[in-house]
């Protein structure tokens, strides 16, 4: 098959941002953090050359830059914003509104970790704290996907009236330079559509109120059916995904098995570092292990049950976690422990491995220490700090 | 009641009886024909209009936070002009923010700085209730000096407030907006005038609006108004407005009253009149008359 493709080179930054003109929201409203501006200056560029005509809020805060975009989302707009660290924590208060109010707002996350100290590099410090507050998350593992995924994202959140981001690592992607293959802007307009918002602001006919006050009687009613529909949203990512392969030529899940089939030993990780995973997997392939990988995508909502039935043949699996987690074991280590469960007729051991804090690299000499720990047995229930 | 009052907002609601917010609102969206949307922060007006599954807003309305009333009118604003632009949206709405002053003053104030700064189109109104009355009465910036509150009690050793309040009217105005004047429920003829000129200001218009809350200023509720024209009787509260920088004073009392013909109707001031805080009055009226010497001087520099 002949796509309509063209192979650019770009960061995931520009990719974004490039996404971004391609779907054309309505209101964008921003404000700048690091590694996440790249985003927003490319976009701004545009504008002042005349690509885009989308009205742009420079906010003076993340606080209000979410705010605005929530604002213009329940007026009807196709609104989007961005953003990194303190800066998504900053904003954190409104997330939780803007998905009770089920606006569809796509929120381009380049993330990072969070102070104190201050660090400015990849990290999923940022994204983890919002990871249960009715946004879909969609993790990228490289400048491809974070392309795609805006695109994905948009037509995702306008389907099911649920906030998204999609999510890149700060520097590893957001800065990184690779060869993508982007659509074409007409395919993208058709595949994304216009949004039809059921209830607006400036439907002046049908008034109606948004964010309201509900008490005891009806508060958890609401939240009740807020996760039910947010349950459906598995159902249509998968759909979506299938859609976009017919214009993009690249298949999708809310998961990649990489040669999982008759792995022995697995890593469970989504995000930058799977590029470098796959690699070390390769070359301990090529000597004879059995070891795969299985890198997440969607992971709010997360597939318990398919992850689980994904990893049922493999014994032991080691779950690398890129955020620190005090106190507690970290979310996507609890997350498979939880998945697995689901298929739990026989004992699994599964480590725990926290990694690539604040922008430390993670090679491959780290992800074949991982394996070998589980090949050698040394699987305790002690979290593992591969630093 | 009246139809025309009642148009946008609905009689039912479950405001204090002998709150003025209701009136503040009606004025306010009264003074005009053209259609609204109204954001509105979190505090006693929203939580008394919107209890689902009943509302008494008969106009689009959107309640999001407590800090960012002037941020959601912002989007609501950039959504207009970009949908007026791609040729989705004939005719705008006017935009009104409505924060109380904890919502205004303090924990929105950035919000609304921001707004006023990037020169969005709408009408900010705060209605100035001097403190946290929805949550109990807990001092605000805009609480004045001297006041008891629950955060900051008078007791054997405090005299309520030790700190003035801030002058927020001069902290808008230095946003350089062309329109904004300090009004007070108790001259709602005076109210709708000011609203008239902010809802025709092009960009952003700005109301401070004194709200004599019956509840946590400690009068009776059938007091309100005339709380509220002893706070301008006494100079506590001009009534003035800002139109392109030039200062006009709506209301010059033919005799300015003492101080403590306001402070002696509410109860938050009732532990001045104790002989030890005698000096605390004393400073409250030298204050007073600084303070409108300082507009009147503002008035006369023109």
């Amino acid at each position: 098959m002949i796509r309509n493709t063209k192979v650019k080179a770009m960061t995931g930054g520009y990719a974004m941002a490039e996404a971004l003109r391609q779907v054309h929201p309505d209101v964008m409203a921003v404000y700048p953090i690091t590694p996440q501006t790249p985003i927003i200056e490319t976009y701004a560029r545009m504008k002042a050359g005349g690509e885009v005509t989308t009205e742009i809020v420079q906010a003076e805060s993340e606080h209000s830059a979410m705010s605005a975009t929530v604002g213009a989302s329940a007026s009807g707009a196709r609104a989007v914003t961005a953003t990194s660290s303190q800066g998504l924590l900053y904003m954190t208060e409104i997330l939780p509104i803007a998905s009770g109010l089920r606006l569809p707002i796509v929120m381009c996350v380049s993330s990072r970790s969070l102070s104190a100290p201050l660090n400015i590099h990849g990290e999923h410090g940022d994204v983890m704290v919002a990871r249960n507050l009715g946004w879909v998350q969609i993790f990228s593992q490289n400048v491809q996907e974070a392309y795609d995924n805006v695109i994905i994202s948009t037509k995702l959140a306008e389907t099911m009236d649920i906030p998204v981001m999609p999510i890149m690592d700060g520097f590893h992607v957001s800065h990184t330079t690779e060869r993508i293959e982007v659509c074409t802007d007409r395919e993208v307009r058709r595949f994304i559509g216009t949004r039809s918002a059921k209830k607006t602001l400036l439907n002046l006919s049908d008034p109606v109120t948004f964010g309201p006050v509900a008490l005891q009687n009806s508060y958890f009613e609401f939240k009740i059916d807020q996760e039910k529909e947010f349950e459906n949203v598995k159902k249509e990512y998968k759909k979506i995904c299938a859609e976009y392969e017919k214009i993009s030529g690249r298949k999708y899940g809310m998961f990649e098995s990489y040669r999982l089939n008759d792995a022995k030993y697995a890593i469970v990780m989504m995000g930058a570092t799977v590029g470098t995973a796959k690699e070390a997997i390769d070359l301990l392939r090529a000597k004879g292990e059995k070891v795969g990988l299985l890198n997440m995508r969607l992971y709010r909502p997360f597939p318990y049950e398919e992850v689980g039935e994904e990893l049922a043949h493999i014994r032991k699996i080691a779950v690398l976690d890129r955020v620190m987690s005090f106190g507690a074991y970290p979310p996507l280590y609890q997350d498979v422990v939880s998945s697995m469960q689901h298929a739990a007729s026989r004992k699994y051991e599964i480590a725990s491995y926290i990694y690539g804090l604040g922008g430390r690299d993670t090679t491959q000499s780290h992800i074949k220490k991982v394996f070998k720990d589980l090949e050698e047995g040394e699987i305790s229930e002690k979290i593992k700090y591969s630093k | 009641m009246n139809k025309i009052l009642t148009d946008k907002l609905a009689p039912g609601h479950a405001t204090c009886a002998g709150c003025g917010i209701p009136a503040i609102v009606r004025t306010v969206l009264g003074a005009m024909d053209e259609p609204v949307i109204v954001s509105n922060a979190t505090g006693c007006l929203e939580v008394t209009t919107t209890i689902y599954p009943n509302t008494s807003w008969k106009v689009p309305y959107i309640h999001s936070a407590f800090g960012n009333a002037a941020a959601t009118a912002a989007g609501i604003d950039a959504a207009q002009k970009a949908l007026e632009k791609r040729g989705k949206l004939k005719k705008k709405a006017k935009i009104v923010a409505f924060g109380g002053d904890g919502g205004t003053y303090d924990i929105g104030l950035q919000a609304l700085s921001g707004a006023l700064e990037r020169g969005h189109d709408f009408l900010y109104v705060c209605y100035d209730n001097e403190g946290y009355m929805n949550t109990g009465g807990q001092r605000s910036g805009a609480t004045p000096y001297g006041a008891d509150t629950e955060t900051e009690p008078a007791g054997d050793l405090a005299f309520g407030k030790t700190r003035q309040r801030k002058d927020l009217m001069e902290i808008v105005k230095a946003h350089g907006i062309s329109y904004l004047a300090e009004a007070n429920v108790a001259y709602l003829q005076d109210l709708k005038k000011k609203a008239k000129k902010a809802l025709g200001t092009s960009g952003p218009s700005f109301l401070l609006v004194l709200q004599p809350c019956t509840n946590l200023w400690k009068f009776p509720t059938s007091q309100y108004v005339n709380v509220g024209k002893l706070a301008t009787e006494t100079n506590f509260w001009p009534l003035y407005e800002i139109e392109n920088g030039n200062y006009v004073i709506n209301y010059v009392p033919r005799e300015r009253k003492p101080i403590e013909e306001f402070l002696k109707t509410q109860g938050r001031f009732k532990h001045l009149f104790a002989e030890k805080n005698k000096k605390i009055i004393a400073a409250i009226q030298r204050t007073v008359d600084d303070n409108w010497k300082k507009l009147q001087k503002k008035v006369s520099d023109i």
